[in-house]
Formats: structure tokens, sequence, C-alpha cells
């Protein structure tokens, strides 16, 4: 008999109706400056060491060639070599003779075209591959040996097969993106938990329906994985190859440096080939986390 | 007795290369419109794969599965399923979810506003509307399986199967879910099948508990009327004799007659 006198306590303690008085509680806001100190210390600790490992690389590299007869140049002399290079990235004086940006812009419109054709392709591909157990029986030993071919040893055969320098570059672009893109989709694919094949089945999506609705979306990690990949492999290959095509273009520029003995400009080349490779690399990665929003974080 | 669902003769053999395994054998069972119907017995004993049968996610040896009179081979939303694990879609939000298959299923009966309206009421029969705009990964395990049965409501199929809906559950919030499902089922009238190995929960909801045999070759050992009146009351029910003798029948066959042999 002990419940229903705990129940009556109770009620004559807390009336139906009147709820416990709320204290409002506002939070106490730090003041400002305190806000920007965080933030900038916040900054500083990720900004610093690389800043710092970097003016320490090119002191030793100025220390190394700065002795006379050194076969590179310092960093002091490429600046002072490449300033007008840097300065005027858009001079056109015809021909070849062009400024670094009609050079990387003419390599990334390459790039642009030969990877947009291998994604379109890569993706198709890899979920024919991820879908049907014959088409990766009859596919996959294909795929797996020719991905093992060098970007290169494509290029003689494709200007043999185009006869033109800008086609043949593009297609070994796209040749060489496409492997990991087929590859990484196709794993995706595969990987789609039977849980949702049971809802599509269960609401009966159509076979298009389901390709957009759920493939494309459980798959998205992987199929961002293999672009991520393919725009790496992509932009290795372009320079690789407009070295040997030649007219406008990093690599070719790259090139012409080194047959004008123009070291300083290789060097300053190269660093605007990474800061590109790496830009494509985050804009991809970007992008895959934008798209891959919800999937990713179950 | 007029057959809303029937379940007739089905056997169920797995073939892997050479070697064969009967999981179910004979089952035999007729359901009527509004029933509630648990199938229980120990894990692996093959509940799971008949409820896949029923839904059309697998198909049945020999025998077949009738609804209204017609035979059904394929999944569709006529018998549509609440997932163990919710099964939600990660990337959807919880009103998608739902809309994905009231789109489907209403594609052509309904207007968009009326398919809009109808996802919201769904959501609404759960308490979930609140938070119709989050994704699943940001709402609770309970939340989850609530809305996958919105999801499944929404699609106002013939017969709802539960499989085993709260059993990634904490108790709390399964007593709290079931009491959901039982309101849910006095206000709708829906005819729904439920596995579960949970004793209680098959009393507290049902009106016929489906006992089975241990596999392989498990087969319908008993089927228990729960002659209890609704709406059915959690504390009520605690100390009513017609709940503890079902309870002591369930108990009986499960762990005295058919009890868990661990494969050795």
């Amino acid at each position: 008999m002990n419940m229903p006198a705990t129940k009556m306590d109770i009620e004559t303690a807390m009336p139906a109706g009147t709820a416990a008085p709320v204290v409002a509680m506002t939070p106490r806001r730090p003041p400002r400056s305190e806000t920007y100190a965080r933030m900038a210390r916040e900054t500083a600790v990720r900004v610093i060491p690389p800043v710092v490992v970097i003016a320490l690389l090119l002191l030793v590299w100025e220390l190394i060639c700065r002795r006379a007869g050194s076969a590179l140049p310092p960093p002091s002399k490429v600046f002072k070599d490449t300033k007008e290079l840097i300065l005027d990235p858009f001079f056109d004086h015809g021909g070849i003779d062009k400024g670094l940006f009609w050079h990387l812009s003419a390599s990334l419109q390459r790039v642009a075209l030969g990877y947009s054709l291998s994604a379109v392709a890569g993706i198709a591909l890899g979920v024919l591959v991820g879908q049907s157990i014959w088409a990766m029986r009859g596919l996959d030993p294909l795929f797996q040996v020719l991905r093992t071919i060098p970007p290169l040893a494509w290029l003689p055969l494709s200007l043999a097969a185009f006869r033109d320098g800008q086609p043949s570059a593009i297609f070994v672009i796209f040749i060489t993106s496409i492997w990991p893109i087929i590859i990484n989709t196709a794993v995706g694919i595969r990987n789609i938990p039977q849980d949702y094949r049971n809802v599509a089945a269960v609401v009966q999506l159509n076979p298009l329906e389901f390709f957009a609705k759920i493939m494309i979306p459980a798959a998205a990690p992987y199929i961002f994985t293999g672009l991520r990949i393919g725009i790496g492999l992509s932009w290795l290959a372009i320079v690789a190859a407009e070295m040997l095509i030649g007219g406008v273009g990093i690599g070719f520029f790259i090139w012409d440096a080194w047959n004008s003995s123009h070291i300083s400009e290789i060097i300053l080349a190269l660093f605007y080939v990474g800061i590109i490779g790496f830009v494509l690399d985050r804009l991809i990665a970007g992008l895959g986390k934008i798209v891959t929003r919800g999937t990713a974080q179950n | 007795m007029t057959a809303y669902l029937k379940l007739d003769h089905i056997d169920k053999i797995f073939t892997r290369g050479a070697a064969s395994t009967e999981v179910l054998k004979d089952i035999s069972l007729t359901i009527e419109k509004g029933e509630y119907v648990s199938i229980i017995g120990h894990s692996g004993c093959g509940k799971s794969t008949l409820l896949n049968i029923i839904a059309g996610l697998t198909g049945a040896t020999t025998g077949g599965v009738l609804l209204e009179n017609r035979e059904v081979n394929s999944p569709g939303p006529d018998r549509a399923v609440v997932f163990q694990n919710h099964s939600l879609l990660p990337w959807l939000t919880v009103y998608e979810n739902v809309r994905l298959g009231v789109d489907k299923v209403f594609a052509r009966t309904k207007s968009r506003a009326e398919r809009d309206a109808w996802v919201m009421h769904n959501l609404n029969l759960v308490q979930m509307a609140h938070a119709k705009d989050k994704r699943p990964s940001e709402v609770s395990g309970g939340m989850k399986q609530r809305v996958g049965i919105a999801r499944a409501l929404a699609m106002e199929p013939k017969v709802l199967l539960l499989d085993e809906p709260f059993g990634a559950l904490d108790a709390l919030t399964r007593a709290h879910l079931q009491d959901s499902v039982m309101a849910l089922h006095q206000k709708l009238g829906n005819t729904i099948l439920m596995i579960t190995h949970d004793v209680d929960e098959a009393v507290l909801l049902s009106d016929r508990i489906v006992m089975m045999t241990n596999g392989p070759s498990a087969r319908i050992g008993e089927v228990l009327e729960v002659p209890l009146a609704r709406p059915r009351k959690r504390l009520e029910l605690a100390t009513n004799t017609t709940y503890l003798k079902c309870r002591q029948r369930v108990l009986e066959f499960l762990y005295e007659r058919h009890r868990f042999v661990e494969a050795a």
C-alpha cells in the first residue's frame, strides 16, 4: 500500500496546472577582444609551422646553390630571373611566346575536357561493372591490365590515331584518369547495403529511379575517391604529354625553358604546377564533401 | 473465417553449392483483416526469412503467399516493411525519406500538394513532424524507427510487416514505441505481422502469437490467441491473469519444449 500514498504526495506537492517557474539564463558572452585573440591563436597554430618549414628550406637551398659554379640557381636568383613572368602572366607576343597564365589555362582546358570525359565514362562503366556480375567477369581483367600502362605509352598510339596533338593529349588525360574512377565506382556500387536495395524494392523504384535516388548517392563517397585520384593523375599526365606535343601548355613551357637553359623559369613553372595540382585536388575533395554530406555521416 | 493474408504451405530451402539447408517447412497461416499477429522464435529459426518471403524480397521454394486471394511474389508497397535497423536513406531528410515512397505509390492518385500533406500527416501520426528537415543521423534511434514506421504507413499497405522493429532500441524507448504502435493499430485498424523474440512484446501487442520451432526445418509449433481487450494498458496488464497465462504459455514453448540449442 505504499504506491498510492506516494502518488498522492506528489499530487499535493505539485498541483496540476502550475509548472515550476522557468528561469531563463543567458550565457555570458565573452568580450569581443577575447574572441579575436582566440581566432588569431587558432590561425597562428596552423599557419606558423608550414611558414617556418618553408623559410628553412629556402634558406638551405639558398646556402647550397649560392656558391659559384652551382648547377641550379638559388631562390633569390630564381625570383630575379622570373620577376617579369610573375608580375605579368598575361602578355601575349604571338606564337608560343605567351605569359604563364595562357600556358596554364591551355593545360587546364585540356585537363577539363579529358577529365570530364573520363568522369562520365568512368562512372558509367563503374556502375555497369559494379551492378552486373557478367560485366565484371568480362571487363575486370581487361581493366586490370590496361590500367598499368603508363600515360605516355598511350601517346604515340593516340598520335597515330588522331594525327593531331590536341585530341591526343586529351585522350591521354582520359585514359590515365579513367581507371581509378571505374574501379572505385564499381566498389561503391557493390557495397550498397542490401537494406537500401530492399527499400527500393518495396517502394518499387524503376531502374532509372534506383540509379538516381539510391545508387549514385550511396556510392558517392567511393565515386569521389576515384574522381580525386583521377584528377591528380590527369594533372600528372598533362605535363608529360605536353612536353612531347608542343604548342601552348605548361608542359611545353617547361620543355622550352630547358631547351633555352632558363632554369629559373623551370622552377617557377614547377611551383605553379604544384599549386594548381593542389587546388584541383582540394576542389574535387570539397565538391565531394558537399555532395556526400548525408552519406558520409552514417 | 475470411483469409486476408494467406501463407500456403511455404517451404524454403537455401542451396549453396552442393549443400542445401531446409530453413522453413510447411508454413501455413491465415491472417484476418485488422489482425495483429506476432511470429516468435529463437534466433536462427527462419522467422526473418519468412517475413522476407511475405514481403517478396525472397522467393519461397514451394508454396506461396496470397493477399486478398491473389498471389504475391515480388516486393510492393502493399506489404510495406519496417526494417529492424530502420534502413532510412542517410542522404535524405526525414521528410524526403517518407516522401520517396509516397511519390511512387500515389504518383497518379494524389496531387503534389496532397502528397505533401499526406507525408506530413503520417509524420504527425508518429510525432516526428518537428524533425522533418533533419537527416537520419541527426535524430535518435527511436526517432529513426518512428520515421521508418511513418514511411511504411504512408504507403497505405494492406499488410504492415514489422521485422523486429524494436530490437535495436533501449528498453524505455522500446516501451514507448510499442505504445505508439498499439495506438496506431487501434486508430487505423491496419493488418500487422510482426517478427519478434521478445515474449512480453508479443503478448502485449498481438491478437495471436505464432510460435516457431527451432530450425533447420522450422515449423509453426503452436498458435496462441491472446484474448485481451483493447486498448491494452501496460501497467494494468502486469497483474492481469490472462496476460500472465499467455506469457507463461509462450515461455514454456520457447524454453521447455523448444529450447534453443547452441550449435556446438
